[in-house]
């Protein structure tokens, strides 16, 4: 029974947790891998983009609830998400056509699109936060648990609950869905293999005829979308706040160059690597200890390895540490 | 003096705008934005000697910055005794600890060949001695923390003339750069980017949680100054005097003997403030005239001219027997050195230490702007990029207020509208910021005083 117990117990403190902040960096370093195999720069304004895209989403959100249009035990935001989208990718094209374009006809080099991406950011940020204000903004609703702890409890006859948000449940849900349709879509249809080529060799793919415009515009519309959900799912799952929304540029960086920069099963995979690292390393593990150990040898500490005031420098040291032993991250990058 | 009109002239508009703030704000504010102008122009002079000189980029300011600022703390609080007693032996073993770590690493990174074996020892002594020093310093820094924790709960730093911290600070961040820098340096530009400024988000995240060394999030207030208190100035002879002297034609108006008093002690108060500051303005003049002096000299001298040609072509560099590794490393230390004694400035200035408000906006992008909109590669062009930047900085919520109300002048004040974008004020500067580089970087991208390099 204690056995159980114990792994209840790590399922409901880092095995959930971590999947579904797992998938949310996912979604993010896929958006930041995309940019840079096919646009070439690391876009600094990562954070601040996906924090435009949960704005928009919001506002559609609100306008549904003054409507009175609701999906029940679902988020509203699920309904508004497909108008944030419309209205982040219609951002971002615009953003790519005053600014971005002219850089990449120069063939400026990477880093100066780098410095642009810091003006963008600095645009975005202030536009997010003229609109929508600086605050903690939580706008979920509908059913919040699935399981609720208690219940688990009852129901069982164990120790230790099980507590399942239905927002964790939506967020693994949507990103096997959407992850899956983007290899699809990368693998198996025609402009998914040109951007693949383009990625892999740009000048090998304008001489076999693949228009480059419009590989730039479906990268975009696939980084809006991306954007946009694992924004909206972030700050569905939390709360929305554009200054944390920044802050989670680091960590998704981190998941992008884990995987392998370019690479997108990487960064899928990279975003993972990284939040369960976080949360591995950052829990307390007495209780655990407490269950399965006889009682002789209890713990008497936390066993903790790391404080959670270091929960980012983990993803950070991860980062350094691969940057330094594998700078082509985990997965080998730079292949679309 | 034509080639340098148009520094002379840019130079010229600058001083004239602080003074216009000076006329028509105050000279409290104009005074305070000078002040942070001439730290910001420390920390662009050392972002533009990577950045400028070698072409290396580091997003990591904030954290020399942030070290820089411990320093002001370390060096100038007085010891805690008790703090001292009640866990300094076992922080001094964990420090031993560590030293005898990286020997041992060093003896077998020396001693082997490169294997995987070597590899995995290695991780493995880092892993065991982290855990071994964390549980040998987990007592003694409880006891630390548990002296007094509304007041002290830290180690306390050395109890000498904050000044000494400005250098104290250079050495701490060098030092930080020599690890980065051997870590980091030979990844490519962009990598290079990300890895500063995590690892700079690394350092923060010491500072605020390692309690025993820095007081963390509960701040360290009221570091000793370098210049005068405002309450011992308010009861100085000679410096009532002198704001009389200042103010006479105003005080002379006043007729009655009891009011003028009062005008004079009002003026006295405000003086007060003025003159520390005008204190600040004269220490911080100095260390920015000096390494103007050596930057500009470092610029012209031979090694400036290596360093240009490592920027410019790096193989080539390295095909004439310039050691590019070596070259930039010093390039790195030095610059985050600087930067390192504007944060201990900035902290010597404010007479706190608020691990908290270390955001890499403030500290290290808006840095960057600077520097990009001055003019990388030319010290001047730097200097003024942090004046005219900080300046825009602080005045772009006045200026956006005017603006705004300027073009909603026919609608109501009770307009939700006009309501919400006055209350938004404070994030007109990040707009306005991301406009001005933007349009920098796209129709003058040597910034706006370009990089000119003249051979004599």
């Amino acid at each position: 029974m204690d056995f159980v117990n114990a792994i209840i117990l790590l399922l409901n403190y880092i095995f959930i947790p971590a999947l579904t902040y797992g998938s949310q960096l996912a979604l993010g370093a896929i958006f930041v891998t995309l940019i840079y195999g096919i646009l070439r720069f690391a876009n600094f304004a990562t954070g601040d983009m996906m924090s435009f895209g949960t704005m928009a989403t919001i506002l559609f959100t609100w306008y549904f609830q003054s409507l009175g249009v609701s999906l029940g035990v679902l988020p509203t935001a699920l309904l508004a998400i497909p108008f944030g989208i419309i209205f982040m990718i219609f951002y971002m094209l615009l953003i790519d056509k005053f600014v971005f374009k002219y850089y990449r006809n120069q063939k400026s080099p990477p880093v100066q699109f780098a410095m642009v991406s810091i003006g963008v950011m600095f645009v975005t940020q202030a536009v997010v936060r003229i609109i929508i204000g600086p605050g903690d903004r939580r706008f979920f609703d509908g059913e919040k648990f699935i399981i609720k702890a208690r219940e688990f409890k009852e129901m069982t006859g164990l120790n230790e609950g099980l507590a399942l948000k239905s927002t964790q449940v939506i967020t693994i849900f949507v990103t096997i869905v959407l992850v899956s349709l983007l290899f699809w879509f990368l693998n198996r249809t025609k402009t998914g293999k040109s951007m693949k080529a383009y990625s892999d060799n740009e000048d090998l793919a304008l001489l076999s005829g693949i228009d480059p415009k419009k590989i730039v515009l479906v990268t975009w519309v696939i980084a809006g979308i991306l954007a946009t959900i694992g924004g909206a799912l972030y700050g569905l799952d939390k709360s929305f706040k554009p200054f944390t929304y920044f802050n989670n540029m680091l960590p998704i960086f981190a998941a992008a160059i884990v995987g392998g920069i370019g690479n997108p099963f990487g960064a899928f995979l990279g975003g993972y690597v990284i939040a369960f690292s976080e949360i591995l390393l950052t829990y307390a593990y007495k209780k655990f200890f407490m269950y399965v150990l006889p009682e002789s040898m209890e713990p008497n500490s936390l066993v903790q390895l790391l404080s959670t005031d270091y929960k980012f420098a983990v993803s950070f040291s991860i980062l350094v540490i691969v940057l330094i032993y594998r700078p082509s991250g985990i997965f080998k990058g730079k292949v679309l | 003096m034509r080639k340098n009109l148009n520094v002379i002239a840019a130079y010229s508009i600058m001083m004239v705008l602080i003074l216009m703030v000076g006329i028509f704000q105050s000279w409290n504010i104009a005074l305070s934005i000078f002040n942070l102008c001439l730290i910001s122009a420390v920390m662009t002079m050392g972002a533009n000697i990577q950045w400028g000189y070698a072409g290396l980029i580091n997003f990591g300011i904030m954290g020399y910055t942030a070290l820089g600022g411990l320093a002001a703390v370390l060096i100038s609080v007085d010891p805690v005794q008790e703090a001292w007693r009640a866990g300094g032996f076992d922080i001094l073993m964990s420090l031993w600890l560590i030293v005898v770590m990286v020997l041992v690493i060093r003896f077998i990174l020396k001693r082997f060949e490169k294997s995987k074996i070597r590899t995995y020892s290695i991780a493995a002594i880092i892993i065991s001695g982290i855990l071994l020093i964390r549980f040998s310093a987990e007592p003694g820094i409880e006891a630390i923390e548990a002296v007094d924790p509304a007041k002290t709960g830290f180690l306390g730093g050395f109890g000498l003339p904050i000044i000494f911290s400005w250098i104290v600070g250079a050495l701490f961040a060098g030092g930080l750069a020599f690890i980065v820098g051997k870590v980091a340096l030979g990844l490519r530009a962009d990598y290079l980017a990300i890895a500063t400024l995590l690892i700079s988000e690394i350092v923060i995240a010491i500072i605020k949680h390692e309690d025993w060394l820095t007081r963390g999030v509960k701040n360290v207030i009221g570091l000793k100054r370098p210049a005068p208190y405002e309450v011992d100035l308010q009861t100085t002879d000679w410096f009532i005097k002198l704001v009389e002297k200042f103010n006479a034609g105003k005080l002379t108006v006043i007729e009655n003997l009891a009011d003028r008093q009062a005008a004079l002690n009002q003026l006295v108060i405000e003086g007060s403030s003025v003159f520390v500051k005008l204190c600040y303005s004269g220490l911080f003049l100095v260390v920015v005239i000096i390494l103007l002096i050596l930057t500009q000299k470092a610029l012209y001298s031979p090694w400036g001219r290596m360093m240009r040609a490592i920027r410019d072509n790096e193989e080539a560099a390295n095909a004439m027997g310039k050691n590019v590794v070596k070259q930039h490393l010093l390039i790195f230390i030095l610059g985050s050195a600087i930067v390192g004694i504007a944060g201990a400035m900035l902290v010597t200035q404010d007479g706190l230490f608020t691990p908290g408000s270390y955001r890499p906006m403030r500290y290290t992008f808006l840095i960057w702007v600077m520097v990009i909109v001055g003019g990388s590669g030319n010290n001047f062009g730097a200097i003024l990029g942090g004046f005219v930047v900080w300046f825009l900085w602080i005045e772009a919520a006045p200026i956006s207020l005017f603006l705004i109300n300027f073009f909603t002048a026919g609608i109501p004040e009770t307009n939700a509208l006009k309501a919400h974008l006055i209350e938004s004020v404070p994030y007109f500067r990040f707009l306005l910021m991301g406009l001005g580089l933007l349009f920098i970087m796209r129709y003058r991208p040597k910034g706006i005083l370009p990089e000119k390099i003249e051979i004599k």
